[in-house]
């Protein structure tokens, strides 16, 4: 790599496109068996599973109780207004918001990521606390910062955001630095 | 030039969605409640519901914990964040890859290292970079010092809730020797935005050898002076044994990672596990205890600083020679004395510090192991200098959730306890 003639290694492909997982990952094939609909992609080596949102906890739960995912290490999501044509898997309607879970197996020693595109219209995933309670306060956090519902949630309060506060600041249409100051000489928004 | 500005202005606020300005309300109508207590059958004649911070002492910074309280017995508690959020992931994606690393070690402030490394491994992992060897095994060493000041903070920290204050002043002795090495290679105390996406901002600094190695012996040997200190004092004792258990279920179940989770009696480190850096050439153990309980956390914490020296002393003797940062000159900047003869590096050194190097379209997800276990980072990106989407999956975010389970039956002063044996970074949870 210290040659400086050697030619770049830099990606360029943008593997999220449709390309195909790999024939020995029997999870996400066990996935796309069992619920119809969903798109198996590899993501920089990563499995990306893409699932109609309707069904996130079915897929949490299958993942739990057959493939031994023991643990969702994260929930977060994603909005996409400002890159609205980006590239998503063929078989995948893109919505402006992405849910994004990670899951991860300690006895298999593996991860799997499940994403679902969340219309704008109507933000509301179910949530995936009956199955695994430990992204209840990952999914307030998605729930304060994005306004995604999250259908089953056992207290989808503001955690980070005051209880009083207003909008989503996380949203791409929330400008940063845009909240009235109390303060009586500062004379509106920065 | 202004004009052009004020179109971007305008089609930002064209973007506001239809909720309208956010105006706070008067005081009086602020909330101080927090939210409501999540469902439960509590049968008890009377209890009582007492906040414990934001600023309390042992709270380690902002963090409230409300407690239902029968008599002295914990019913349930209930962590309320937020106090810290000072919206660092929106910040992250207003700033380019080459400023990102800035933001994000100010999440957790007790091992920023461990941030910044997640942060440029995610950027490089979409990037498809490839490092030298010697930026490889210097981010380790680093991020290795960087975990004993972390636990060492604990030990002081968790010393001063449970009443061993003098442990509080031997801990951060130790902990500040780290620190001004840590100074004396990366230029900072904290914060040090010093593992960049592509290497490292500059070779280790002369001398750093002998430096290390001096700062490794102190510590084991303050180390060893804890352990007599603590390990076998009956109050010490008293106060952390059988308090505050959480089973390998109960953690998975919630997300918790690193010393809690090893404590269970689960060795799971991703460094063992799912190796990054070069965690698989050296050697070292996974250090894991049975009982899940408050001593054990603090043994765990005591015997990982030990695994830590053992590592830097590795690499120290094992550091390779070469360059510590890639040669790829769209994401290393040239050096400083090529800008003066070569216009190439010029107009690279200015576009860099610019607008930034692009990042090819994808997403990706990074985890790694940090003090206070799986460290993630999910970054989106879409082509351009700015990340679409940088989370940080906080260790200490989710551990903090594994409190109540802890603290059930326990007494107010356990609950003190089991706080700082969670040891939870309040910057990294409201980020």
């Amino acid at each position: 790599m210290t040659d400086p003639a050697a030619p770049e290694v830099r990606e360029t492909v943008h593997e999220t496109g449709g390309s195909p997982a790999p024939p020995d990952d029997e999870v996400a094939a066990a996935l796309a068996d069992r619920f119809t609909g969903a798109v198996v992609t590899r993501s920089h080596g990563q499995t990306v599973v893409w699932v109609d949102r309707a069904r996130l906890a079915e897929v949490a739960r299958h993942l739990r109780d057959t493939e031994q995912f023991t643990t969702c290490v994260d929930v977060c999501a994603v909005d996409h207004l400002l890159d609205a044509a980006r590239a998503v898997p063929a078989g995948v309607g893109p919505e402006r918001f992405e849910v994004v879970a990670n899951f991860l197996s300690h006895p298999r020693n593996r991860r799997i990521r499940v994403i679902v595109q969340v219309p704008e219209a109507d933000p509301v995933v179910p949530s995936l606390t009956g199955t695994f309670p430990g992204v209840a306060f990952a999914e307030r956090e998605v729930f304060d910062l994005f306004g995604i519902r999250f259908d089953g949630h056992p207290d989808l309060t503001r955690i980070l955001m005051p209880d009083d506060w207003e909008g989503h600041p996380l949203r791409k249409d929330a400008p940063p630095a845009r909240i009235p100051v109390t303060f009586k000489a500062a004379g509106g928004p920065r | 030039m202004t004009d052009d500005l004020g179109v971007i202005e305008e089609e930002r606020l064209e973007r506001q969605t239809d909720e309208g300005a956010q105006e706070l309300r008067s005081r009086r109508e602020l909330v101080l409640t927090g939210a409501p207590w999540p469902e439960g059958d509590v049968e008890v004649a009377e209890t009582m519901v007492v906040n414990m911070g934001p600023q309390h002492p042992s709270t380690h910074g902002v963090l409230r914990v409300m407690m239902e309280l029968e008599g002295e017995v914990v019913l349930r508690a209930k962590p309320v964040i937020g106090y810290l959020h000072t919206g660092m992931e929106k910040t992250g994606e207003e700033l380019t890859y080459v400023q990102g690393a800035t933001n994000v070690t100010r999440m957790d402030y007790a091992s920023c290292l461990s941030n910044e490394l997640v942060y440029s491994l995610a950027v490089e992992h979409l990037c498809g970079v490839e490092l030298p060897p010697r930026a490889t095994w210097a981010r380790m060493m680093l991020v290795e010092l960087q975990r004993m000041a972390s636990h060492l903070l604990f030990q002081a920290t968790n010393g001063m809730d449970i009443g061993a204050v003098s442990m509080m002043l031997y801990g951060w002795r130790e902990r500040e020797e780290v620190l001004r090495l840590l100074e004396r290679i990366t230029g900072l105390r904290m914060n040090h935005n010093f593992i960049r996406p592509g290497g490292i901002a500059a070779d280790l600094p002369d001398g750093w050898q002998d430096a290390t190695l001096e700062v490794c012996e102190k510590v084991e040997r303050g180390v060893r002076e804890y352990d007599e200190l603590l390990s076998e004092n009956p109050i010490w004792v008293e106060r952390t044994v059988g308090v505050g258990v959480i089973t390998t279920a109960e953690a998975l179940a919630l997300g918790v990672s690193g010393p809690i989770l090893r404590s269970t009696g689960y060795p799971w480190d991703l460094r063992r596990t799912q190796p990054y850096l070069a965690y698989d050439e050296v050697d070292f153990d996974v250090i894991y205890t049975t009982n899940g309980d408050c001593y054990d956390r603090y043994r765990i914490r005591l015997a990982e600083i030990l695994e830590s020296i053992r590592i830097v002393r590795q690499c120290v003797e094992r550091m390779p020679d070469g360059d510590y940062r890639t040669q790829d000159k769209k994401i290393t900047p040239p050096p400083r004395a090529r800008i003066d003869e070569s216009m190439e590096a010029l107009i690279h050194h200015f576009k860099l510090f610019t607008e930034g190097f692009g990042v090819p379209p994808g997403e990706t997800y990074v985890a790694i192991e940090s003090p206070r276990g799986e460290i993630g980072c999910y970054l989106v990106a879409d082509g351009g200098p700015r990340p679409v989407r940088m989370h940080i999956r906080g260790p200490s975010f989710y551990n903090l959730q594994a409190m109540e389970t802890m603290m059930r039956g326990h007494l107010v002063a356990d609950a003190v306890a089991v706080i700082s044996s969670v040891d939870p970074i309040m910057g990294e949870v409201d980020r």
